[in-house]
């Protein structure tokens, strides 16, 4: 069968300051599959998701090298459109990050950012949106309410539609679960099953059963390299290292 | 066969580790529990801690005292005097000719609106914009030296500011714009320079404030950064920022020996920028040193209606505070 590749990296290292955090990455995404980054804390697994969307370059003394590209095309190249590349990937925080203000202006957020004013269609995104994330129906009565006052897994969801509302093709989820109580992450699971059949997902998560249960393919990572990358089901069943083996049996991590 | 065996053995040393560490922690907190028991009956800690809270005390009730005292005294001077003459006529009428018995503080109650207005007017623009700067678009260590150079500026006392504004300015005014150059224009410059540090400083910690996490989405959805600051993080600080304001507003409003050396103190409206104007403050400070009997009385109601200004700025801060939160945090 062939696969569709939607992002792939080569060659990738990024350095903060001295201090190298990831070696040589390299990495194929394929298009409308899940792909989660396990390993533990401060294994790089975070610092490549964000240099996916090139967020890492918030970071003061971040340098890279070598190269990632989105369709065919390397985000790094000079002349890149950052804006238009954070529209293409959007980007799932660990803590819900509702902005301050009501429900239905936390998603026309990123609408309005680019340029869209009219209040018909902010209100079409809107609930488009909301009903993508399932969350429409939990909050269309309230749509002007301040969006702190929703529980976690509703923060979560509502953050989901908010990237979504920019129209993105891929979405990053940095640790989307780990602030969410066991029924909510159940919920953001199915929502990610969901979203996998008209967008490509790369997750980073601690959870190990949750990378088995939402990922067509996981890669292993430890100490800033890839020490592994495989279909889900083959890495968790026939690990080829044996520290990846270590890891998800939980002897270490 | 044997591997199974050896696995299982050293399943049950790990059980047993784990027992005897649990065991061992239960020992500990044992002890914790003993020593404060002791800790407890011992008088010996006792006697300097009953001491310590004592003397916390008296502080606490010695400054509610002071503040308490100092309005006690404003107000049983200062309110008869006000009742005499009618609260109205006190604060609106344009009349103030104390010996002719006419208290009438409408010039000085407008004259301290109108420069501390002037003075925000253009004082918060440029304070928030230095704050921005200093919060989102400078490099760090620029940030930390202009933080400095800003305290710096709340250390200068008032009257260095106003010698400054009586060498500087009121020439400058006088040479270039006309009059004597006492001026609202005068009392505005200065004010506002030095109103500035709150505005930065409070603005800046609001600005700060902001989770960062904020700041990562708005730009994960595509925002530049100017979008960020202008359509994310300023709404998200606005509180903070209001409050810096209202503090401003109370620092302009109590300022006293700064203006009195700039703006002429003439006790009429101002009909324009480069006109003398006299405040409330000025007024009392001004006379004072020779004011007696009903005269003084009305200087103490000067003081009462200032003090009842803070107060309202005071409630409106609180206010804000109150409206602030329902929607910062998560």
């Amino acid at each position: 069968m062939e696969k569709a590749i939607k992002m792939k990296s080569r060659e990738l290292n990024l350095f903060y300051g001295n201090f190298q955090a990831l070696y040589n990455i390299n990495m194929d995404i394929e298009e409308n599959r899940v792909t989660a980054l396990i390993g533990p804390s401060g294994c790089g697994k975070s610092s490549f998701l964000r240099s996916l969307n090139r967020l890492n370059e918030l970071i003061e003394g971040s340098r890279i090298s070598g190269e990632v590209f989105l369709d065919d095309s390397a985000i790094y190249e000079k002349g890149i459109n950052v804006v238009e590349l954070r529209k293409k990937v959007g980007m799932v925080f660990q803590k819900p990050a509702v902005f301050p203000m009501s429900i239905y202006e936390n998603v026309a957020y990123g609408p309005r950012i680019h340029g869209i004013k009219k209040r018909s269609e902010l209100d079409e995104i809107v609930c488009r949106s909301l009903q993508s994330a399932n969350l429409w129906d939990e909050v269309k009565d309230r749509l002007v309410a301040p969006a702190n006052q929703m529980s976690g897994g509703q923060q979560q969801r509502l953050v989901i539609a908010r990237v979504l509302a920019v129209q993105p093709e891929v979405i990053l989820m940095d640790e989307p679960a780990s602030a969410l109580d066991p029924i909510s992450t159940a919920r953001l699971e199915e929502l990610i099953a969901i979203l996998k059949t008209r967008y490509t997902i790369v997750i980073v998560t601690h959870n190990m059963q949750q990378a088995a249960r939402v990922s067509d393919y996981t890669g292993f990572f430890l100490h800033g390299c890839m020490l592994e990358f495989n279909r889900t089901e083959e890495l968790f069943l026939n690990p080829r290292h044996n520290k990846t083996e270590d890891y998800i049996t939980g002897r270490f991590g | 066969m044997n591997g199974i065996i050896e696995g299982k053995i050293t399943a049950v040393k790990q059980h047993n580790n784990r027992e005897e560490k649990s065991q061992i922690l239960q020992a500990k907190a044992g002890r914790w529990e003993r020593i404060l028991v002791i800790l407890r009956k011992s008088k010996a800690r006792f006697i300097p801690e009953i001491l310590v809270e004592k003397l916390l005390m008296l502080s606490a009730v010695v400054s509610i005292m002071a503040l308490l005292l100092i309005s006690v005294f404003i107000f049983s001077r200062g309110v008869p005097l006000i009742a005499s003459v009618g609260l109205g006529d006190f604060l609106f009428s344009l009349e103030w000719k104390p010996i002719q018995g006419k208290f009438g503080i409408g010039a000085m109650f407008v004259g301290s609106l109108l420069l501390t207005s002037a003075s925000l007017a253009w004082a918060v623009p440029l304070g928030l914009l230095t704050a921005i700067f200093m919060a989102e678009i400078a490099p760090p260590p620029v940030g930390r030296i202009m933080t400095r150079m800003v305290s710096l500026l709340a250390g200068i006392p008032s009257v260095v500011y106003g010698f400054f504004g009586l060498v500087i300015i009121v020439p400058l005014i006088r040479n270039y714009l006309g009059g004597t150059g006492m001026s609202v224009l005068a009392g505005a410059i200065i004010l506002g320079i030095m109103i500035l540090p709150t505005i930065i400083n409070i603005s800046r910690d609001a600005i700060q404030a902001v989770p960062l996490v904020y700041k990562e989405s708005s730009l994960a959805l595509g925002a530049s950064h100017y979008q960020t600051i202008g359509r994310l993080i300023l709404p998200a600080a606005s509180s903070g920022i209001i409050t810096a304001v209202v503090l401003a507003m109370g620092r302009a409003i109590g300022e006293t020996m700064a203006v009195v050396m700039v703006t002429g103190n003439a006790a009429i409206i101002p009909d324009s920028l480069l006109a003398p104007l006299r405040t409330m403050t000025s007024n009392i400070v001004l006379e004072m040193g020779y004011a007696a009997g009903d005269h003084q009385a009305a200087l103490f109601a000067t003081g009462a209606i200032l003090f009842i200004f803070i107060l309202l700025l005071n409630l409106l801060l609180n206010f804000i505070r109150r409206a602030g939160k329902r929607y910062a945090g998560n």
